[in-house]
């Protein structure tokens, strides 16, 4: 007797609340657009962020409902925009990429190591201890730590430890803006090609004795500069990207290679009269 | 034998290390000649750097301000020589920071005379008047932190002070200042207490020393000014006893409750030396130029202690005091809390307590880091009974939103006792200052 009563007892609770579900499931049913999965699986997936939505989920819905066009995503390819952009029906739209830029070129090729740092090998670490080894107080200490906070395996560090960004791989997720210890990076658009890589404060050639391509402050960037496009700040040039800056004029001059072009197929580019720099070994430390 | 603690006059957990302190706390102060360029930072301080009164090609007296107070977290600077201004730009610290500052050069053959200033007459100063006397002088805490006296003795309207704590414990191995400092200048200690006395509002003033300095104990007692209220404690010898926290624990058995101040338990507490300039420099209207430095460690010919200019470089420093040829590292403040240096080419500042030179012989090459098998050895070291272990784990692993609200890593000092026990040679302050330097830097940003 006991066993029919709570099996119906059992089986009747279950039948309840099962069509209390089904009940619930019918008349809160949310209509969603089957195109918004789809549009998600063409998307790259990384939930970087870079197109202004929180992840892929809401950039696709985002897309479906027309608030924005395919070509913000900057981190697929055009491939991928170019079918999300068919599929939708609307046009690709165009979006500049923004990578993360470092503002120093001081490899241990160039600059100098004041002192031995000995400790745990982490910029955050070194930079605790009276601002790490390095001999430029602004510079990278080159422990990589931009390196391993990068999910998307855009930074490498090069052979003078310094860090590369892979601009067809970086996000620009800020992840390495905020894990600089020296508030190296920033997030800049592809187009800024002129680029001062440097953050030295201070006026005069002593600096080059802790690196040769340090900023020095001479100003000749800023007097060739067409419309006032360079003007000196805090002893350093200061590039106004708000006006045309598609030139190289500024950077024939620079004595250092402080201020570069950064080409979109040659990478890299130093001015006419920048010292060039043929060494490849470390430099060793300064005396004591 | 186990005593209560309120016998023990000390704080729980701590930690002792070899004291070092045979060396140098005999030796009497000797006066610091005065090196060929003084590079005088204008941030020796928490809070804004002074703006400079003086130009590029100036001539100063020594002793005249060079230097004004921007706003009331900051300090005036004076010159520590009489000499001419060389340069104004950025000088190095030991913080791996650029700074404004000055280069001065003194006048090789000059008298070095200090000049009389309006003296801050004890007998006719209200309060306000003490408070922007010593923000004038460009007192700052003597003992390390570099704090702004005036900001700590602007008592706010809410708070009663009844005790006033003159802090000569000096629980920093190899460091003397503070010993020689209570030995030598025992009327400008007591002159400064009555200043101190008058700014507070405290009924007593308690001289806290450590067990280690009996004969200051007894030289203080035999001297102190007679109807004053003030008294010579003696505290158990620990380290770190000299934080303000822990030496209100250990003297009146009251405690700070976190992210509080010794005001919110009618304490306050001033470093010795800080007080001794105090009572030195108001009555004759004068500001600090100089202050008391240990210079000691292995690798120092002549260990001593001497009256130095602020904005001596390091680099003068220690030629005249005599290097050993292997000397391999060289800390700024003591082996606890000081910092190693990156470079010689670093001035001496006011919060500048000493500095210590070891040779190869005792640094050892960096020991390996094991991983924490959660002993708890830094659990029972750490005074503000902080979980070491815990957060030096969520450190290596960033989760500093933990570290800060479930482990109060914002109460750490950085005291280093943690790191000291630790057998896995975690160097968790490092990670700490890490930590701390990230978090200010999300609050900064948000």
């Amino acid at each position: 007797m006991i066993v029919v009563t709570s099996v119906a007892a059992i089986g009747g609770l279950t039948f309840l609340l099962a069509s209390m579900l089904i009940l619930a499931n019918r008349k809160f049913y949310v209509e969603e657009d089957p195109r918004i999965d789809r549009v998600e699986e063409m998307l790259p997936h990384s939930n970087c962020g870079a197109c202004g939505f929180p992840g892929c989920r809401p950039f696709a819905e985002a897309l479906v409902g027309g608030e924005a066009l395919p070509g913000k995503c900057t981190v697929s390819n055009d491939e991928g925009r170019a079918a999300i952009a068919d599929f939708l029906g609307v046009a690709v739209g165009q979006e500049i990429k923004v990578v993360a830029r470092l503002a120093c070129a001081g490899g241990v090729n160039v600059a100098r190591n004041r002192a031995h740092y000995g400790g745990t090998p982490t910029c955050l670490a070194a930079a605790q201890v009276a601002g790490g080894g390095k001999g430029c107080f602004w510079g990278c200490l080159g422990l990589g730590d931009c390196e391993r906070i990068c999910d998307f395996d855009a930074i490498t560090m090069d052979r003078h430890s310094l860090p590369v960004v892979d601009n067809d791989r970086c996000t620009a997720c800020g992840d390495c803006v905020d894990a600089c210890p020296k508030d190296l990076f920033s997030l800049q658009p592809v187009t800024h090609r002129l680029w001062v890589a440097c953050r030295n404060l201070e006026r005069g050639d002593e600096i080059l004795a802790n690196c040769e391509v340090a900023c020095t402050a001479c100003e000749r960037c800023a007097v060739d500069a067409p419309n006032g496009l360079v003007t000196m700040r805090d002893n350093l040039p200061v590039v106004d990207y708000s006006r045309p800056h598609d030139t190289r004029q500024p950077i024939e001059r620079c004595p250092t290679g402080a201020i570069v072009w950064i080409d979109e197929k040659q990478g890299v580019m130093k001015g006419a009269a920048a010292k060039k720099i043929i060494r490849h070994s470390a430099l060793p430390e300064a005396p004591t | 034998m186990i005593f209560p603690r309120r016998q023990r006059r000390s704080f729980d957990h701590g930690i002792h290390p070899p004291e070092a302190k045979d060396d140098t706390r005999g030796l009497p102060i000797r006066q610091f000649p005065f090196a060929p360029v003084m590079i005088i930072p204008l941030l020796q301080h928490m809070g804004r750097p002074a703006l400079p009164l003086v130009r590029e090609g100036q001539e100063v007296a020594r002793g005249q301000c060079i230097a004004e107070p921007d706003g009331f977290m900051s300090v005036a600077m004076h010159a520590p020589a009489s000499g001419v201004i060389q340069r104004i730009g950025l000088v190095p610290t030991i913080n791996g920071k650029m700074v404004p500052g000055i280069y001065l050069k003194p006048f090789p053959g000059s008298s070095q005379e200090v000049g009389e200033g309006a003296p801050c007459d004890l007998a006719l100063a209200t309060p306000e008047n003490i408070i922007s006397a010593i923000q004038q002088a460009g007192i700052v805490g003597l003992g390390g932190a570099a704090f702004p006296t005036h900001v700590k003795l602007k008592i706010p309207d809410d708070r009663q002070i009844d005790t006033l704590i003159i802090n000569g414990v000096e629980c920093e191995p190899y460091l003397t200042t503070d010993h020689r400092v209570m030995l030598e200048q025992q009327p400008d200690i007591f002159m400064g207490i009555r200043y101190l006395i008058r700014v507070t509002g405290a009924q007593r003033a308690i001289i806290g020393i450590e067990a280690n300095k009996l004969d200051v104990a007894q030289s203080l007692r035999d001297h102190l000014p007679a109807g004053e209220p003030v008294t010579v404690e003696v505290a158990e010898v620990k380290y770190p006893q000299g934080a303000e926290k822990m030496l209100i624990t250990a003297l009146l058995d009251r405690e700070v409750p976190s992210g509080g101040l010794p005001s919110d338990v009618g304490v306050v507490v001033v470093n010795v030396a800080t007080t001794a300039e105090i009572g030195r420099l108001l009555p004759a209207g004068r500001g600090i130029q100089e202050r008391v430095i240990t210079i000691g460690g292995p690798g120092i010919r002549k260990k001593g202690n001497y009256r130095i200019p602020i904005g001596t470089p390091l680099r003068f420093a220690l030629e005249y005091a005599g290097m050993a040829d292997n000397v391999s590292r060289v800390f700024l403040g003591g082996p606890m809390m000081g910092q190693a240096l990156p470079s010689l080419d670093i001035p001496i500042t006011k919060g500048t307590s000493g500095f210590i030179a070891f040779t190869e012989n005792e640094t050892a090459a960096d020991p390996l880091e094991y991983p924490c098998i959660h002993c708890g050895y830094c659990v029972d070291a750490c005074p503000l009974f902080l979980n070491p272990s815990q957060l030096g784990l969520l450190a290596k692993s960033g989760r500093y939103d933990a570290m800060v609200q479930d482990y109060h890593l914002m109460d750490c000092f950085e005291c280093g006792s943690c790191a000291y026990v630790c057998p896995a040679h975690i160097p968790l302050v490092q990670r700490f200052r890490g930590a701390k330097t990230m978090v200010r830097k999300q609050q900064a940003a948000s």
